[in-house]
C-alpha cells in the first residue's frame, strides 16, 4: 500500500449467502485531494466494495484502514462518522419535505423541542455558498431535476462532515450540461482537499475527471493506474479481460415497407401537459431508427403509445396497418411487437421468479408449452430455456436461479433473449444497454443489429448518443415532446449540431422532419 | 322527513356529534401517526378494547378514574409496542399482526371480565369511575353553542386539542420530521444514520396511546361500563377517516366528524322505531356514497381538463 493513502481496504472478501464471490482479496486505496475512478463491469464487485466501505455491507475478510489506523464500519453511521460520504445512485431523498429539511435529518437544528426551520435554511445556505452547489433551500425536493437532487445529496454529505465522497453511477440521470457543471463542482471539491471515489462505466468521463483508476474484473482488482498512462482501450481491455470493439459492425441498411406508422400522435400527461406533441414518422422493416433525445422529452411516452403502456389522445398508430389504440398489450405484442422497457425491473422482469419463468413470460400461453387439461409442459419449458441461456450467454447457476440475484447486464440478456427469440416484426428497445457492462452492451446491440439484417425493425430510444449514432440508420431528435430534427444519413452528421437540436437551440423546418414519413 | 330535520336541528344533536366523534378521532390522530411512519396500525380496534377494559379495571381498583386513564394508555402504549416487536423486530407482517392483536382483543377482553367478573357480557359489577365533565364558564350560558360546546368530558376537549397537538409534533418537531421521512423513503432515513425501526417503534407507540385515549373514553365517559366487542368497528372507521382525511390532522378531524354525525344520526333515528339494523348501516353508506361522488367528479374533472389539453393547437 502506498504510504499516502488517507483510506485503504486490503484484502476484502466479501460472499454472499448465494453463494456469488462479490470480492476476492480486493485491495483499494485512495489519496487524500484525488479523484478515484473505480470502473468495472456489471457484476464486478463495485458496488459491494463501496457498500462495504460506507458499512451498508459486511466483509467476511479483510481491513480498513483509515489514516493508518484500523476502522470498523459496520454501519452508514460507522462510515458517517469517519467522514465518509456517499451519494447513491437512487437518492436518497425524502420527496415531500424541503431541500433544507432533507439536507439536516438526522441533524436538525432545534430551539427547545421545536425543529428550527429558519436556522435549517441558513445552514443550506450556507454550505450552498461554502461548496459553490447552488440549492434553492425552500423548494420541495420532488420539484427538482435530477442534478439538482444530486447536489442537495452532496451537500447531505458534506453537512455530515465528509471528508471522502463516494459517488455511484452520478452521470446515468444527468444531461450533458448538468454533468458539465457536476465535473467542475467536484474539481472544485477535490482541490479543497477533499477526496471523491467516482464509480462509472462510461470511460470517457473516468479519462476526463479522475486522477487515477482502479479497474475491477470477476469482484478482484486489476490495479490501480493514472488516468493520464492510460487510454480508454487500455482500460477497457483490463475491465473485460479482452478487446471490446466499441464500434458496432454494420452494412447499410436495407429498408423495405414500413411496419410502424405513427401519425400525428399527441399524448397528454397527468398533469395536462402535451408531453407528446403532433408527430409522426414511419418505421420501415430492415432497419433501425433512433430517437435521441435529452430525457423527459417525451421518449418514455412515445413508447408507452407504441407498445400498449400509456393511452394518447390524437392521432394514429399503425402496425402493419392495424389501428392499435384499442388493443391491449397482449394484442400488440401478437402483432409481432417486442419490447425492452426501459425499467428493468419494474417492467422487464419478474425479479423473484427464475430465469426460466422470466424467459417464459408472456409466452405461457401458447401451445408449445402447454399440455391438456391447463398443464404446462415442463420439460419443453426447460429446454427451451436452457437452449436460451446458451445462446444468450446469460451467467446463471442454472436456469432455476432468481433473476434478481443476477448482474443487471445479465438481467437485461434474459430479456432480450425473451424478446428477440420471438421472431419480432417491431422491436421497441428502450434504453436497451443503460448501467450494464461492456460485454453485454456490445453482445445486445451487436443482437439488434443482425435482427434488423432479418428484416425486423428496430424503434431505439435510447439517452446514450453513441448508442444512437453507432447503431441507427436514421435517426430522430425529440424535443418538448416534438420532432426537432430527421437525421436520414448518420454516417456524416457532426454532434455539435445533433447537441443543439438536442437542447431546442435549432430545430429543422417542416419539411426537412416530414421526411420521417416514408410514404 | 320532518321528524328527522326537528333531530338533527336541535343542539342536542350536534353535542352528541361530538360526543361519538371523541373516540374516533383519537383512533384517527393514532392512525395519521403511524400511517406517516408508514406502518399501517391496523391494530386499533384491538388496543382501543384493550385499554377500554383496563380503563374500567383499573378505575374500579384504585377508585381513580384518572389512574385507570394512565392505565388505559400504559395498555395502549404496550399492546402497540408488542406490535412494534413482532412487526419490525422479527418482521412479521403488520397486518396479519394487527389482525391477531384485534382477534386476542376481542376474545381476551371477555375472558379478563369472566375471571374478574364472572360475567362474559358487561362489567356493571365493578365499581368503575367516570371521566368529570367539564362546564365551560361564560360559554355555557351562551345560547344554542353553550349546549353544543359545553358539559362535553374531559377527554372530548382533549381529543380536538390532539389535533393541534399532533400537527406540531408532526410538522415543527425533530422527532416529526423523521417520522415524515421515515414513511416517505426509509432509505433516505437510514443512510442519514437514523434508525428507522426506532423511529417506527416511537410512532407506532404514540399511535398506540392515542387509540388507548379512544379506548379510556369509550368506557369511562362514553358510556360507563365494559361491554363486549363494544368498540363495533371504530377503529376500522378511524383507518377509514385518516385516509379520507388526506392523512393530515385536520382532514382527519373533519372526517372524523363526518362519521360522527352518521353515528349520531343512527343513534337518533333509532327514536323514530326505524330498524335498527338500517340506521346503523348509515355510516358505512354515507362513506360508501361519499367516497364515489368525490372520485367520479374527481376523473370527470380530470378528463374534461385533458381532452382541452389535447384540442388546444387543433385549431390552428
Amino acid at each position: 500500500m502506498t504510504s499516502d493513502a488517507v483510506l485503504s481496504m486490503e484484502d476484502i472478501t466479501k460472499v454472499y449467502p448465494n453463494g456469488i464471490v462479490a470480492n476476492k482479496g480486493v485491495n483499494f486505496s485512495v489519496r487524500t485531494g484525488e479523484i478515484h475512478g473505480l470502473v468495472g463491469e456489471n457484476g464486478a464487485g463495485k458496488t459491494t466494495l463501496m457498500q462495504i466501505l460506507f458499512g451498508l455491507n459486511q466483509a467476511d475478510v479483510g481491513k480498513i484502514f483509515f489514516n493508518g489506523k484500523e476502522i470498523k464500519i459496520d454501519s452508514p453511521h460507522a462510515a458517517i462518522a469517519q467522514g465518509i460520504g456517499m451519494v447513491h445512485q437512487h437518492f436518497m431523498l425524502v420527496p415531500s419535505l424541503t431541500v433544507s429539511e432533507n439536507l439536516v435529518l438526522g441533524l436538525e437544528p432545534r430551539r427547545g423541542f421545536i425543529f428550527d426551520k429558519s436556522r435549517g435554511i441558513h445552514i443550506t445556505q450556507e454550505l450552498s455558498k461554502k461548496y459553490n452547489l447552488k440549492v434553492e433551500p425552500d423548494m420541495l425536493v420532488r420539484d427538482l431535476p435530477v442534478g439538482l437532487k444530486q447536489k442537495v445529496e452532496i451537500l447531505k454529505a458534506l453537512y455530515r462532515g465528509a471528508k471522502i465522497l463516494i459517488l455511484d453511477e452520478p452521470t446515468a440521470v444527468l444531461t450533458p450540461q448538468e454533468m458539465v457543471e457536476l465535473f467542475n463542482e467536484l474539481r472544485q471539491l477535490r482541490d479543497e482537499g477533499n477526496t471523491i471515489i467516482f464509480i462509472s462505466h462510461k470511460l470517457a468521463e473516468v479519462k476526463a475527471l479522475c486522477n487515477r483508476v482502479t479497474v475491477m474484473r470477476a469482484g478482484k482488482s486489476q490495479g490501480v493506474f493514472n488516468v493520464e498512462d492510460v487510454t480508454e482501450e487500455d482500460i477497457s481491455r483490463i475491465m473485460v479481460g479482452r478487446d471490446v470493439i466499441l464500434r458496432v459492425e454494420k452494412d447499410v441498411a436495407q429498408p423495405k415497407e414500413s411496419v410502424l406508422k405513427v401519425n400525428r400522435l399527441t399524448v397528454v400527461n397527468s398533469f395536462n401537459k402535451r408531453v407528446v406533441d403532433d408527430i409522426s414518422f414511419s418505421l420501415r422493416r430492415g432497419e433501425i431508427l433512433g430517437v435521441a433525445g435529452v430525457e423527459g422529452n417525451g421518449q418514455r411516452e412515445l413508447v408507452e403509445a407504441i407498445t400498449g403502456f400509456g393511452s394518447y389522445g390524437l392521432g394514429s398508430i399503425l402496425i402493419d396497418g392495424e389501428d392499435i389504440k384499442q388493443l391491449s398489450i397482449k394484442e400488440i405484442r401478437d402483432l409481432g411487437c417486442s419490447h425492452i422497457p426501459e425499467d428493468r425491473m419494474s417492467y422487464g422482469c419478474a425479479p423473484t421468479l427464475s430465469v426460466r419463468m422470466n424467459l417464459l413470460s408472456y409466452k405461457h400461453n401458447r401451445r408449445e408449452f402447454n399440455r391438456r387439461f391447463f398443464l404446462m409442459h415442463m420439460s419443453t419449458i426447460r429446454d427451451v430455456s436452457t437452449e436460451l441461456v446458451k445462446e444468450y450467454q446469460i451467467l446463471c447457476t442454472s436456469t432455476e436461479q432468481e433473476v434478481r440475484c443476477m448482474s443487471g447486464g445479465n438481467i437485461q440478456k434474459v430479456i432480450v433473449a425473451r424478446e428477440f427469440s420471438d421472431n419480432p416484426k417491431l422491436i421497441v428497445a428502450n434504453q436497451p444497454t443503460r448501467g450494464i457492462d461492456v460485454g453485454a452492451t456490445e453482445f445486445i446491440r451487436k443482437r439488434l443489429v443482425e435482427l434488423r439484417d432479418r428484416g425486423a425493425a428496430v424503434l431505439l430510444v435510447s439517452a446514450d448518443l453513441n448508442e444512437v449514432m453507432e447503431l441507427s440508420d436514421s435517426f430522430l431528435v425529440m424535443y418538448g415532446g416534438k420532432i426537432n430534427a430527421f437525421i436520414e444519413d448518420v454516417s456524416n452528421f457532426n454532434e455539435e449540431k445533433l447537441g443543439q437540436y438536442m437542447l431546442g437551440l435549432k430545430s429543422q423546418d417542416v419539411d426537412e422532419i416530414g421526411r420521417a414519413l416514408h410514404d | 322527513m320532518n321528524a328527522v330535520f326537528e333531530i338533527v336541528l336541535n343542539p342536542l344533536f350536534a353535542f352528541s356529534v361530538l360526543r361519538v366523534s371523541t373516540p374516533i378521532l383519537f383512533a384517527a390522530l393514532g392512525a395519521l401517526i403511524s400511517d406517516k411512519a408508514g406502518v399501517i396500525n391496523i391494530a386499533l380496534e384491538g388496543i382501543m378494547l384493550i385499554s377500554a377494559l383496563a380503563g374500567v379495571i383499573f378505575s374500579a381498583i384504585s377508585g381513580s378514574a384518572f389512574f385507570g386513564l394512565f392505565m388505559a394508555l400504559f395498555f395502549g402504549g404496550l399492546v402497540a409496542f408488542g406490535l412494534g416487536y413482532v412487526s419490525l423486530k422479527l418482521k412479521t407482517d403488520v397486518i396479519l399482526a394487527g389482525i391477531a392483536i384485534n382477534l386476542i382483543a376481542s376474545g381476551g377482553t371477555v375472558f379478563v371480565l369472566f375471571l374478574l367478573t364472572g360475567d362474559k357480557g358487561i362489567s356493571s359489577s365493578l365499581a368503575s369511575k367516570l371521566l368529570p365533565k367539564i362546564d365551560i364558564p361564560i360559554l355555557k350560558s351562551i345560547p344554542i353553542l353553550g349546549p353544543i360546546l359545553s358539559g362535553h368530558n374531559i377527554l372530548t376537549y382533549f381529543a380536538f386539542i390532539s389535533v393541534f397537538l399532533v400537527w406540531f409534533l408532526l410538522y415543527r418537531t425533530p422527532l416529526g420530521l423523521r417520522i415524515r421521512a421515515v414513511g416517505e423513503n426509509e432509505h433516505a432515513v437510514d443512510s442519514v444514520g437514523i434508525s428507522v425501526v426506532k423511529t417506527r417503534f416511537i410512532a407506532l407507540i404514540i399511535s398506540g396511546v392515542m387509540a388507548g385515549f379512544g379506548g379510556a373514553y369509550m368506557t369511562m365517559g362514553y358510556i360507563s361500563w365494559f361491554s363486549r366487542d363494544m368498540t363495533a368497528g371504530r377503529g376500522f372507521i378511524a383507518l377509514a377517516a385518516e385516509s379520507m382525511g388526506g392523512a393530515t390532522p385536520l382532514g382527519s378531524m373533519l372526517s372524523s366528524l363526518l362519521f360522527g354525525f352518521f353515528d349520531a344520526l343512527s343513534n337518533s333515528l333509532q327514536l323514530l322505531k326505524i330498524p335498527y339494523e338500517f340506521v346503523s348501516m348509515l355510516p358505512y353508506v354515507a362513506t360508501v356514497v361519499g367516497l364515489v361522488i368525490y372520485t367520479t367528479q374527481k376523473t370527470k374533472r380530470m378528463h374534461r381538463m385533458r381532452i382541452k389539453a389535447e384540442s388546444k393547437k387543433e385549431v390552428l
